[in-house]
């Protein structure tokens, strides 16, 4: 710790233990766009293996016919659809659509913009993604 | 009556009630001779309407003369006393011992800001930050001609902005949140919902030089509505709320 800096730096920023749902949220999306942005790289790569024919297309594909693989690939679902969701949710609000109006406030001073409809929205992006995922794995390892 | 944790127990009964007791740990740090922070423990009795505050307070008057807290009004008016408390930015005047359920309290300098010595933080860049934005109205008829009334406002009008006038700068908003957290050259929750306050006023003409201000690399769209500043708001002022709007005058979602 020093006199100038006294921030919490990513460990502070990546913990979501204070702040409520709101706040997993945040971190959920922050973790879920490094990892699709992680995969993307990962699938320019992998399907840049045509180059060297179908053999060698085949052997890079029979890598995610795996259990990691599947795993691997149930990861990106779940990301995908909690990211996308989230996603509308946060644009919506970036909007100014579904914060609430200014009001004079009451005590004890709960945010309008924290409402309950925003508490769905982030409800449903994990349920959502919970299934996909489910769904994704039933389809991969009913093979 | 406060204790320092490792002495005899020497509890003096208030004629009030019987008082139950925590374990306060306060943080000391003096940047000037120390390199990290360390907590003194004490053993604070409180009542049910105790604030963190008083037992800081407490602690000074029959202990540690030493620990340096800034704080004045005790009211949650003037925003002086904000901390850390059970790693949540609150202010110690508002929060009552009893309310946070814990036989251990501990209080800290509040994150983001840089530590002047114990509790007690350097609001400079707060300050500055503000007074970025332009906090006051801006008119070209500022001044009042002698046959002149004042601007007059509906309730309404005021409606849309009485909620953001209700800031103390205390700076819990930007202790609390994670863009802060990284990102030193962020404007802040704090300044942001106060450009909003000012854009949202019918007085005020200075809505553009405002959002240009605000719309730059580190600016509002560091925000991404993560919430935490409008969740510790003593004062219920909802920053994250006033930034979104901000925003959607930026993208064309408003006027």
């Amino acid at each position: 710790m020093t006199k100038d800096e006294h921030r919490e730096g990513i460990k502070g920023m990546a913990n979501p233990g204070r702040y409520g749902i709101e706040r997993i949220a945040y971190l959920l999306m922050r973790l879920s766009g490094l990892g699709l942005l992680g995969y993307f790289i990962a699938h320019i790569y992998e399907t840049s293996n045509i180059l060297r024919g179908r053999m060698g297309w085949d052997d890079f594909l029979a890598m995610t016919q795996t259990t990691e693989g599947h795993i691997f690939l149930a990861l990106v679902i779940g990301m995908c659809v909690f990211h996308t969701g989230n996603g509308i949710r946060i644009m919506l609000g970036h909007g100014g659509v579904g914060v609430g109006k200014p009001a004079r406030p009451d005590y004890p001073y709960e945010p309008a913009s924290q409402n309950y409809r925003h508490k769905i929205g982030i409800y449903s992006s994990i349920v959502l993604a919970a299934v996909a995922m489910m769904y994704g794995m039933a389809v991969m390892f009913g093979e | 009556m406060a204790q320092v944790s490792s002495t005899v127990d020497e509890q003096v009964p208030t004629l009030l009630s019987v008082s139950k007791s925590i374990l306060l740990r306060i943080s000391k740090f003096n940047p000037e001779l120390d390199k990290s922070s360390k907590f003194m423990e004490f053993t604070v009795s409180y009542e049910k309407w105790t604030t963190v505050l008083e037992a800081i307070l407490d602690v000074k008057k029959h202990f540690d003369h030493s620990v340096a807290v800034r704080y004045s009004c005790r009211q949650a008016t003037c925003g002086s006393c904000g901390m850390l408390i059970n790693g949540k930015p609150r202010l110690a005047c508002f929060t009552k011992i009893s309310e946070l359920d814990s036989d251990v309290v501990t209080v800290e300098p509040m994150n983001n800001f840089p530590v002047i010595r114990d509790l007690t933080v350097g609001f400079e860049k707060l300050f500055d930050t503000h007074q970025k934005i332009k906090p006051y109205v801006i008119r070209d008829d500022t001044e009042l001609e002698s046959d002149q009334r004042e601007f007059l406002q509906s309730p309404q009008e005021v409606e849309q902005y009485i909620q953001f006038a209700n800031c103390i700068k205390c700076g819990l908003c930007n202790s609390a949140c994670p863009t802060m957290a990284t990102d030193s050259s962020f404007v802040g929750p704090q300044a942001l919902a106060q450009a909003y306050r000012y854009v949202a006023d019918s007085r005020d003409k200075g809505k553009d030089t405002r959002l240009n201000i605000i719309d730059e690399s580190h600016g509002i769209w560091r925000c991404h509505f993560a919430g935490s500043c409008s969740q510790v708001c003593p004062k219920g002022v909802d920053p994250a709320m006033g930034i979104q709007f901000l925003r959607g005058y930026l993208l064309g979602f408003r006027n």
